[in-house]
This record gives C-alpha cells, structure tokens and sequence, in this order.
C-alpha cells in the first residue's frame, strides 16, 4: 500500500482508470463529473497518454470508440444531462464490441435538474437508455477507495467482454474527500487479440469460446470492417433474421453466461437478519449507519448492498426475499431499482420503498423510521 | 482493361450497392488512386472512417481497416483512432448530410482542433439512402421530397465553412475532373493537418431525376460546363460569376501545427512537471 492521501471520489475514479491502463480519454465539461475530466487531463499526459476535450457529449463518446479500436484502453466521464447524448454511441459500441468505460456522476434531473445535488436517478437509462436489445454491466462504488477499484474492475470488464461498462456514481460519491490508501498494483486485462492470422481465415467478430470476440485493433494489418449494423462473423452487414438472432443473443449470452462471476454483492448484518435493506452507491452508506442504528435498538436488520446493478443481482435477491419477512429498498430517485427488486423477490416477501428525490441525501433516521415501519407491517 | 485499383477494393464485397450512374465509385477511386501516389501510404497503415449514408457505403468495399460509424460521427472517431496511433493515417468518407447536418458541429471542430486527417466529402445535394430529402448542401429552389416546391434552406458553401473554422488544407473537385480530384485528394493526404475535399459527384436517381437534371452523362456534362478552375475563377469579375458556375481547386493549404504535434509538446511538459 502507499502512504495515505485525501481523496476525492472523483480523483480515485481517475486515478484507477490509469491504474488499469487506461491511456485514453475523452471529455466534455460537466457537473458534478468534471473532475474526472480535469485528472485525467492533469495526469495522462505524465503517463505518456492523452487526454482531448471534445466539442460536445457524442464526440467525447466517439473519439474514445476510435481510440479503442486502435488500441487504446479508454474512459469518458459525464453526469445526466451527457449521458442521453452518449446513448447513441453507448449502442454503438455494444453492438460493434468496443471496450469502453463511461462514468455517469448522477445528479438531479430531468433535463438539467439540480446540477450539484445528488441523486441515483439515472439507473434505469443506464439500463435502457440507447435503443434495440443490447447487455449492459453498470457498477456503482459506494465510497472513495472503492471508486478506485470499482473504475480498475470496470476497465477489466469491458476489455474482457468487449462491451461498454458503466461507471454509476453518485454525487455524494463523486464530490465525498476520503483518505485512502491506494494499491501499488492492481490486476490488469489486457486487450484481447486475434487468434489467427488473415491466411488462416481470421474473421474478427467469430466468438471465442466465452462467446466473446477476439478483434484486432486497427493498424494490425488484419483490414477489419467494424459496423454499427448488424454483421455477421466477418464484420460486415448482414440483412439475414438468423444472423441478426444469433448476434442480438450472443451479445446478449456474452455477459449472461459470466452473470456469476460480474455480479457482485455485499452485505452486512446479514447473519440473523429477519428483514434487509437494500441499497447501493452514496446511498448505502446512510443506510449502514440506520441498519446499525437499528441493530442498536435490537431490530433483526441486515444490509444487501449491490455493487453490481447490471445485470441484476437477482439470484442474490431471490435468495434473500426467501428468508426474511421484508425487504426495503432505499436509493435517491423516485423509485427505480425497487422495481427490479419486486420482479427478483416474486412475492416471497413484502418490498417497502424508501425513496428521496429532494437534492439531499438521506439522514439515518429517514431510513429508521422505514425499517421501523417495516417491521409493524405498515409501508408496503 | 487496365484494373489496378482492384487491390484496394474488397473483391467480395462488391459490387457496391450504389445506383447505376452515382458519381460515388468515381469518388471513392480516386481516393484509392490518391492513396496509391501518395508515399507512405499503405493498405496496413491507413484506416477508412466514414459516417451513415449512401457515401459513408464506401468504407466496407475498400481494402483497409475500415470504420463505419453513426451517422454524421465519423470525424470524432477518426480524431479518436489518429490521436490513439499517430502513425496510422485515417482517412475520412462522409456525406453532405452527414459531415454538414447531423455532423456539423464535429465538422466545423475537427477543422479548428487540425488533427492529421484528411476528409473527402462526397456531395451528391440530396440525402440518397433516404430516398431525396434536402440537405444542408442542397441548392436553393431545388426540389427534394421533403422540398417538394423547391428548398428554400439557403446552403453551405462547405469549402467556406472548413477554411473559417481552420482547416489546413481546403479544396473541391468534381466527379467529371477525375485526374483533377485525384490531385486535390492527394493534396489533403500530403498535408499534415486536418484536410478537407469536396467532391461534387451526381446522384441521378434521389436528386437529379425529381430536378429533371437529365442522365448521369448530363449532370456530368453540368459539372464540366459549370465547374471553373480557381486560377480561371479568380480573374472572373463579380458580375461574371453568375448562374450555377462554381470554382474548384484548391483554396487553402496553410501549415500550421497538428494537434498531435501540439500534444506531445503537453506529455513533454507534464512529465517534466512530475521530475
């Protein structure tokens, strides 16, 4: 470990981008992300990488998609309002499997919303937010030191799977200062490269056996042709509805089939627990301190917090709606992710709501007194 | 017959989906002539960008690494791929609607930024894929289904647009001046620093046919009949330069520093801030 500093959730997502071998990024000003932008443009350079400001949110996207097929590891950073503008060429890149990460610092919105305030508002359209069928991985750090790791493990994912990654930070996350110790190293993947040579009949969006393709980085002599139609294994156009089922459900099997090892949960006072919150980013860390609260009080809570948010943790969720007699989720939105946990919990158990969408984050007792209500059997 | 080019082209791929008698083929070889004269200049080392529409088509029939990107980004892809391997050359194919519609702000700052690439835009007037609807580059009073009594959108002259937002190198030919669109394209690759060709090539079917513009040959003949060579152009007096005459060649070529030059100067200076 180093020696300690103060850090902002910002700066950590950064410095973890290089860390990863990110040498590559991207950007646009805006708040409450503009910090990632600023590092990056303080430090890739002294990494021998580069950073351009871009003319808008679409080019920031598109000027890292080229940086990547030509090898670079990327990153771009945005908050709401640049993240619909991203869609476009978030599709883009799931569908033409461009490794790229895109950090969304939320705020409040809709439109421009709240701009400094937090808010877990856009998990949805981290989700769903460019059009068509398409797999998406969104991961959500809860403090400083794990924007750090969560950004090296986002970096990792989206090289190995060749898809783009979402970075779901939060405001509270973003702007929080920390002291943290970061790694000398961390575990890197690397780019992954073809297997064949052009002689040999290389074809750059053939699957792997983990379904995932292997296609070179341009100016490697293969002379790829990378489409955001849909191809076939070749690259190129295909208007056949085989080859378009087959591509639309690799993309999708890609990450599925991996579902065990890219979801990621934690959970705390979980042993005896007979209800849970469920909770993830800035706004599981007010609901710790009310599970402790009520644990203090001599309440059988426990915390289910998702680090992972795409996919969804449901065989976690399942799991748990069996054996506790409730469940409350708490995120800073008007209820999004509660949704997803009712689908998951499929009536084994009641699932309460605890939303805030005011441009504060929670206090504890806003939490305690829904687990308190929980617990009587009142909110549902 | 003479086809040497066809080693540039993706013989699988072709033949091309354009209609008969687009100027798009005639564009996109002479491009690959370009490539050809040009030193330094390879199939391994050049990689083809392009955007969306019936120009951006011409990205998946060449023989390079090729990028066929959404629509109207295909300049901002290829910043990404230059800046991420300065080595490579990259070589932009866009639209009229594409690179000064949809495109536009990328457009009008790929020419300030001046990175190292160089972008042919093919100007058929009219957004062909779709079927004819106007373009930003679609002359006044000229009809298109979605100007059906004449478009009253006044146009960009994108030569102007590119040489006053700082592109290094500007210049236009048409689809009739082979030889001389061959020259203008290898003007821009010779130049380090962000180039920009407009080539004006007929697009018989979407736009020539709705404005009774004749056959191909005609609109050719048009091209040939109304295009003037700058030199010719500039001795013209103002009250001379009427009807639908319009000049070609080339109208800039300045030097000034590339942002990839500019930018290793930035790693030179932040690693000897960290010293």
């Amino acid at each position: 470990m180093s020696k300690a500093r103060l850090m902002q959730g910002n700066e950590a997502c950064a410095e973890g981008a290089i860390a990863a071998g990110v040498n590559f990024f991207a950007g646009y000003p805006i708040t409450p992300s503009t910090e990632i932008a600023e590092t990056m443009a303080r430090l890739l350079p002294q990494h021998g990488g580069k950073f351009v400001q871009m003319e808008d949110e679409i080019a920031s996207m598109g000027a890292i998609l080229g940086a990547s097929l030509a090898g670079a590891k990327v990153m771009d950073a945005t908050s709401g309002p640049g993240f619909s503008l991203k869609q476009e060429l978030i599709g883009f890149a799931a569908c033409a499997e461009i490794p790229c990460v895109l950090v969304d610092v939320q705020r409040v919105g809709p439109s421009t919303g709240q701009p400094t305030s937090p808010s877990q508002a856009d998990v949805m359209q981290a989700r769903w937010g460019t059009h068509g069928d398409h797999p998406m991985i969104a991961l959500a750090p809860w403090s400083v030191r794990e924007t750090y790791d969560v950004t090296v493990e986002a970096v990792n994912l989206a090289e190995r799977f060749r898809t783009p990654v979402i970075l779901l930070m939060d405001e509270v996350v973003g702007h929080l200062r920390e002291k943290v110790e970061l790694p000398e190293q961390v575990d890197v993947y690397p780019r992954r490269q073809p297997k064949k040579t052009r002689a040999e009949g290389y074809e750059p969006f053939a699957p792997d056996t983990d379904l995932v393709p292997n296609v070179a980085d341009f100016g490697t002599g293969y002379h790829i042709h990378v489409t955001g139609l849909i191809h076939d294994d070749t690259g190129f156009p295909s208007g056949s509805p085989e080859v378009t089922e087959q591509s639309i459900r690799r993309l999708h099997e890609k990450i599925e089939r991996a579902c065990g090892e890219v979801i990621r949960t934690e959970s705390y006072f979980m042993d005896d627990a007979e209800y849970a919150v469920v909770a993830y980013g800035g706004a599981a860390r007010t609901a710790y301190e009310a599970v402790a609260q009520a644990r203090a009080k001599g309440q059988k809570v426990g915390l289910l917090r998702l680090i992972t948010i795409w996919p969804f943790a449901d065989e976690a969720i399942a799991a748990l709606a069996g054996r506790v007699k409730g469940l409350l989720v708490a995120e800073l939105n008007y209820g999004q992710i509660v949704h997803e946990v009712r689908r998951a919990a499929a009536g084994q158990c009641p699932v309460a709501f605890c939303g805030k969408y005011n441009m504060h984050t929670y206090e504890p007792q806003e939490i305690t007194a829904a687990i308190d209500a929980m617990l009587a059997g009142g909110q549902n | 017959m003479e086809r040497s080019y066809e080693t540039y082209f993706r013989q699988n791929r072709l033949p091309h989906l354009w209609c008969p008698g687009c100027g798009n083929g005639i564009a996109m070889k002479a491009i690959v002539q370009a490539i050809e004269q040009q030193e330094g200049f390879t199939q391994d080392n050049t990689v083809i960008v392009s955007g969306i529409g019936c120009s951006s088509r011409a990205s998946g029939y060449m023989d390079f690494d090729t990028l066929h990107t959404a629509h109207g980004r295909a300049i901002p892809f290829a910043t990404g791929i230059k800046l991420a391997r300065p080595e490579l050359n990259v070589i932009v194919i866009t639209g009229d609607g594409d690179c000064t519609a949809i495109g536009g702000n990328h457009f009008i700052h790929g020419c300030r930024r001046n990175v190292d690439l160089t972008v042919v835009l093919f100007n058929n007037n009219i957004y062909g894929m779709t079927g004819g609807q106007a373009s930003p580059m679609t002359p006044l009073g000229k009809k298109a289904t979605t100007a059906p009594y004449g478009s009253v959108d006044r146009p960009f002259d994108a030569c102007k647009l590119a040489e006053a937002a700082g592109a290094t190198y500007v210049a236009r030919s048409t689809a009739y001046h082979v030889p001389h669109l061959v020259n203008m394209i290898k003007g821009g690759l010779a130049n380090t620093g962000f180039s920009f060709i407009e080539a004006l090539v007929q697009c018989p079917t979407a736009y020539g046919r709705r404005n009774k513009l004749g056959s191909p040959a005609d609109m050719m003949k048009w091209m040939r009949d109304n295009a003037v060579m700058l030199a010719a152009w500039d001795k013209l007096p103002a009250e001379k330069r009427t009807g639908e005459k319009f000049p070609i060649g080339c109208f800039c070529n300045t030097s000034a520093e590339d942002y990839d030059t500019a930018y290793d100067k930035v790693i030179a200076r932040a690693e000897e801030a960290v010293k």
